[in-house]
């Protein structure tokens, strides 16, 4: 069912596939199903001081399908073999392991399936070839380099661009597709001065193509944070009052997103209870909305894994705990509509796409002329590390390796190595209030977020 | 209907001796095109995952797959394309875009002067029947729900409980145009058990996992009672702990995955992937002192049944006992293909890659510190005052060798004794400080499976070591 064209872009034919299924799925007495699939075909490119070491190119297929057994227990299967006999084998995986369905949490087709969906403006790009990618990546690398004397490599950095097509279909006559095409660029620099430790940082763009990506912007940005970096001092043990960048803080809400997410929240593992709703979370005048139709939010999806539109779902207003992210089964059990997001599986999983946080609408926004340049005495976390292991979710608590800077009399200081502790809720009730505009990030929107009284630790 | 025999849910068609007709044209066109080595790595997978949560089965999901990696050097220089296509016409469109990307294009009257595939090696001749001795999915979900069952026997304050179980069969043929061809199936299996406890304000999770390879009969043989038995235990110490008190501690870390360390601070700077990015600070050091007298290091694929042992690595070659640091001494770094063309490093039997869709690079198998003289209560008695880390967390090292991991069960040690139970610790450090301070080693070294991520996707490893003493770290806390 996949299909090669100009040797660049794989075709998902939605219409053939929906045929094709009814009729494997009739042939094995299967009544009810659905069907996720995705085709992609990327190019990358990595330098290394001038010099291309590897370059990569993948064509991917994937499709997942669920079916519904005689009892309505429900079985599923994924392969990358999209071929009639792939499929094949897929419906009769899926209608064996359908055995073994959940009795208790029996997912069905999202009644929001066939419902309009929300318009994404989202340019198809033309791929560019591969060596335009690596003289563009040469140059940057080039460019990164010169910056700054210290700056030697940049051992971290890739250019890379896709084109994707993903659907949903269901027997019920649901028929979602999205094609898409984006281009990323990472540079992360690495600076050392003579005995000194090295030192790195970097910053990553997104773009729809290889065209609109902001070159210069993450050059400069890698160039800035790590020269800032350079000039490391040691800090001494203590709490502080912590300046948040927009990605780090992003950082921490997405690491502890279980709070929102209604699936947890049913499994017992969320810090969130099924009468959380409406429960004060936060200081007064925060707000945290998922919205994966953002403008900013490059590689949108205006659907989810079960079908369903995706929307702007207020999670946090006023500090008060609005809403949890929905599947169909945990909207059902939570007697909601399903918000859209949702994945695709035996038990089907729920999670944020893209989050805008900021000062709730008519608030105060907390304590105002908060000035990172002139303070004293408080740390601006730059960016959090090793996330997945120092974040415990299910408890609250955090432990993160940091980059930042102490600042002392408005003079930021690059820390040497320290780690940040403390527990998500304090957190969100230590908000003292927000500096500047909101950032767009490629994880969401954010200004920076500056939070009272959390355990820093330097290094030995 | 269950399914009640072993046999597979979904039959897939294997790499035989056929396949070389297939491959032997598309290496010669690669050669013939002015590639200095064009290598084919062919996948078939069949994977199920289960997940059990308090007394029912969750989740079922099988998975399976078919690709190829084509990979082409030119110099230094490689191209690679992965592709779920492996028909004839599908692997010579990667074989023409990797050759694209190099500046080459397929030349019929070019020469290739490669001379065919020598004999098949075949590592999987005693493995064909894997797949079905493995345990049928009714006797899987039996064995994890006992699991879940053990966990509610044994615990107090327990809000969740969870199994979960993994079986990756894969099947892998190699073929380069500088005579490798090779054949393998691997079997990884892995059950885990999880349990978050909460009683008021307080919340424990800690989770445990055991892995082996090549091992069909292994979930038979898992000893649930015991892992039951030991998380509970830990779960409940840590339920009412203490957030630990920042600063700096000597630090006693405890036998099999407290290995995690090693493979963080040091492990990970020994790969050649990381002196090509010039990222490890001991790129020059061979027969240089690095670490502590008291170390010596390991790395190898062949430990029996261990989650990181392999036949032969993903290009081909059979796994080398490696030692990377003798007595505080640096004696090899980890290399495959590509780290030995770029960096001189012979290989090591150690390239290894997720699966087709990445290319193959320098990663680590079984990874371990060697046992040394001392037991776990002279490592202890020899602390003042301290932390005592029994169980370990995931950890990460970045581009500068700065590490870090985390603590999942810590005692405070106080006068040569195990004190109150703490939470909350993250260990961070950089390699070339906290080696040489790594100075105790105990004589029980014991090996614990994971799963380390990196370059070249997920593998699967094991990290080991013996109770180990470090003089002095950086702990974060409260």
């Amino acid at each position: 069912m996949s299909t090669t064209t100009a040797g660049t872009t794989l075709g998902l034919d939605a219409h053939a596939l929906s045929e094709q299924l009814s009729g494997l799925a009739q042939g094995l007495g299967i009544e009810r199903w659905d069907l996720g699939a995705a085709c992609s075909t990327d190019t990358s490119v990595q330098v290394d001081r001038g010099e291309a070491k590897q370059l990569k190119g993948a064509q991917r297929s994937a499709i997942t399908v669920r079916v519904w057994n005689g009892d309505g227990l429900v079985g599923i299967t994924s392969t990358s073999d999209l071929s009639p006999a792939g499929l094949a084998r897929a419906l009769s995986g899926a209608r064996d392991a359908s055995a073994y369905g959940n009795a208790d949490d029996i997912p069905a087709f999202s009644p929001l399936a066939t419902a309009p969906l929300e318009p994404l403006d989202q340019p198809l790009v033309e791929p560019r070839g591969i060596l335009e990618l690596l003289d563009t990546l040469r140059e940057a690398e080039r460019d990164l380099l010169g910056r700054h004397a210290a700056i030697t490599t940049v051992p971290y950095n890739g250019l890379a661009q896709r084109s994707s097509e993903r659907l949903y279909l269901n027997s019920a006559g649901a028929c979602r597709e999205q094609k898409l095409t984006t281009a990323s660029l990472y540079l992360y620099a690495r600076g050392e001065e003579e005995g000194r430790k090295p030192r790195s940082s970097g910053a990553v763009r997104l773009a729809y193509g290889l065209q609109q990506l902001d070159v210069a912007g993450c050059i400069a940005e890698a160039a800035e944070r790590t020269i800032a970096h350079l000039d490391y001092a040691p800090i001494q043990t203590g709490h502080y009052t912590c300046i948040f960048s927009p990605e780090a803080f992003l950082d921490l809400i997405g690491a502890f997103s279980s709070l929102f997410n209604a699936r947890a929240v049913l499994d017992g593992v969320s810090l969130s209870n099924r009468d959380a709703l409406g429960s004060t979370l936060a200081v007064p005048f925060l707000s945290i909305h998922d919205n994966g139709l953002h403008p900013g939010n490059v590689g949108a999806s205006n659907f989810d894994g079960e079908g369903t539109p995706v929307r702007r779902l207020a999670l946090v207003e006023g500090g008060v705990l609005r809403h949890f992210l929905h599947s169909e089964a945990t909207a059902r059990a939570f007697g909601v509509e399903p918000t859209g997001h949702a994945g695709l599986g035996a038990k089907v999983s729920v999670g944020p796409h893209w989050f805008e946080v900021g000062p709730s609408a008519g608030s105060s926004g907390g304590a105002s002329g908060l000035n990172r340049h002139t303070a004293d005495g408080v740390v601006w976390i730059d960016s959090l590390s090793a996330l997945h292991a120092g974040v415990k979710a299910s408890q609250g608590s955090f432990s993160l390796p940091f980059d930042g800077w102490l600042i002392r009399n408005g003079e930021a200081r690059s820390i040497e190595a320290a780690t940040v502790a403390g527990d998500i809720r304090a957190v969100l009730k230590g908000i003292l209030g927000f500096e500047g505009e909101a950032k767009l990030t490629p994880d969401g929107l954010c200004p920076h977020v500056w939070v009272e009284g959390l355990s820093v630790t330097g290094d030995a | 209907m269950v399914a009640s025999t072993a046999r597979p849910l979904l039959a897939l068609e294997g790499f035989d001796l056929s396949w070389r007709q297939r491959l032997e044209p598309l290496l010669a066109a690669g050669r013939a095109a002015g590639a200095s080595l064009v290598e084919v790595f062919l996948e078939s997978t069949d994977h199920i995952g289960l997940l059990a949560e308090q007394d029912r089965i969750t989740s079922v999901s099988p998975a399976f797959g078919r690709g190829a990696g084509v990979r082409v050097f030119r110099g230094e220089r490689d191209g690679f394309v992965s592709t779920n296509d492996l028909s004839e016409r599908g692997l010579m469109v990667a074989l023409e875009q990797a050759l694209g990307m190099l500046g080459l294009t397929v030349n019929s009257n070019g020469i290739s002067g490669f001379d065919g595939l020598p004999d098949l090696r075949d590592y999987a001749l005693a493995k064909g029947d894997w797949l079905v001795a493995c345990p049928t999915l009714a006797e899987s979900t039996d064995r994890l729900l006992e699991g879940t069952a053990l966990l509610e026997q044994h615990g107090q304050h327990l809000q969740a409980r969870r199994g979960s179980y993994a079986r990756d069969w894969q099947e892998v043929m190699v073929a380069a145009s500088d005579g490798t061809f090779a054949r393998d199936i691997r079997l990884h299996q892995s059950v885990g058990l999880t349990a978050l406890a909460a009683d008021g304000e307080h919340r424990a999770s800690q989770g445990r996992r055991y892995g082996s390879t090549d091992r069909p009969d292994d979930l038979r043989q898992w000893d649930a009672q015991t892992a039951a038995v030991d998380l509970c235990a830990s779960t409940q110490a840590m339920l009412h702990a203490e957030y630990v008190e920042a600063g700096t501690y000597p630090v006693v870390l405890a036998n099999r995955f407290g290995g995690v360390i090693f493979h963080e601070a040091c492990g990970h700077l020994l790969e050649t992937t990381q002196v090509e990015r010039g990222t490890t600070p001991f790129a020059d050091r061979i027969d240089a002192p690095i670490a502590h007298s008291a170390v010596t290091a390991i790395d190898e694929g062949l430990s029996d049944g261990a989650f990181g042992s392999l036949s032969m690595d993903d290009e081909g070659m059979a796994p080398q006992r490696t030692v990377l640091i003798e007595n505080g001494v640096l004696k090899r770094f980890l290399s495959d293909r590509a780290g030995e063309l770029r960096t001189g490093h012979p290989r090591t039997g150690s390239g290894r890659r997720q699966s087709h869709a990445f290319a193959a690079a320098s990663r680590m198998r079984n990874t371990y510190i060697a046992a040394g003289p001392h037991t776990p209560e002279q490592l202890i008695e020899s602390v003042d005052r301290g932390l005592y880390c029994k169980s370990m967390g995931g950890g990460s090292v970045g581009p500068t060798g700065q590490f870090n991991f985390a603590v999942e069960e810590g005692y405070l040690i106080e006068n040569g004794r195990l004190g109150k139970p703490v939470k909350g610790a993250t260990l961070i450090g950089e390699a070339k400080e906290v080696m040489p301070r790594l100075s105790m080693c105990a004589n029980d070294l014991e090996l614990a499976a994971g799963f380390c991520g990196s370059v070249s996707g997920s593998i699967f490893v094991t990290v080991g070591q013996p109770h180990i003493k470090v003089d002095a770290i950086t702990v974060g806390g409260r």
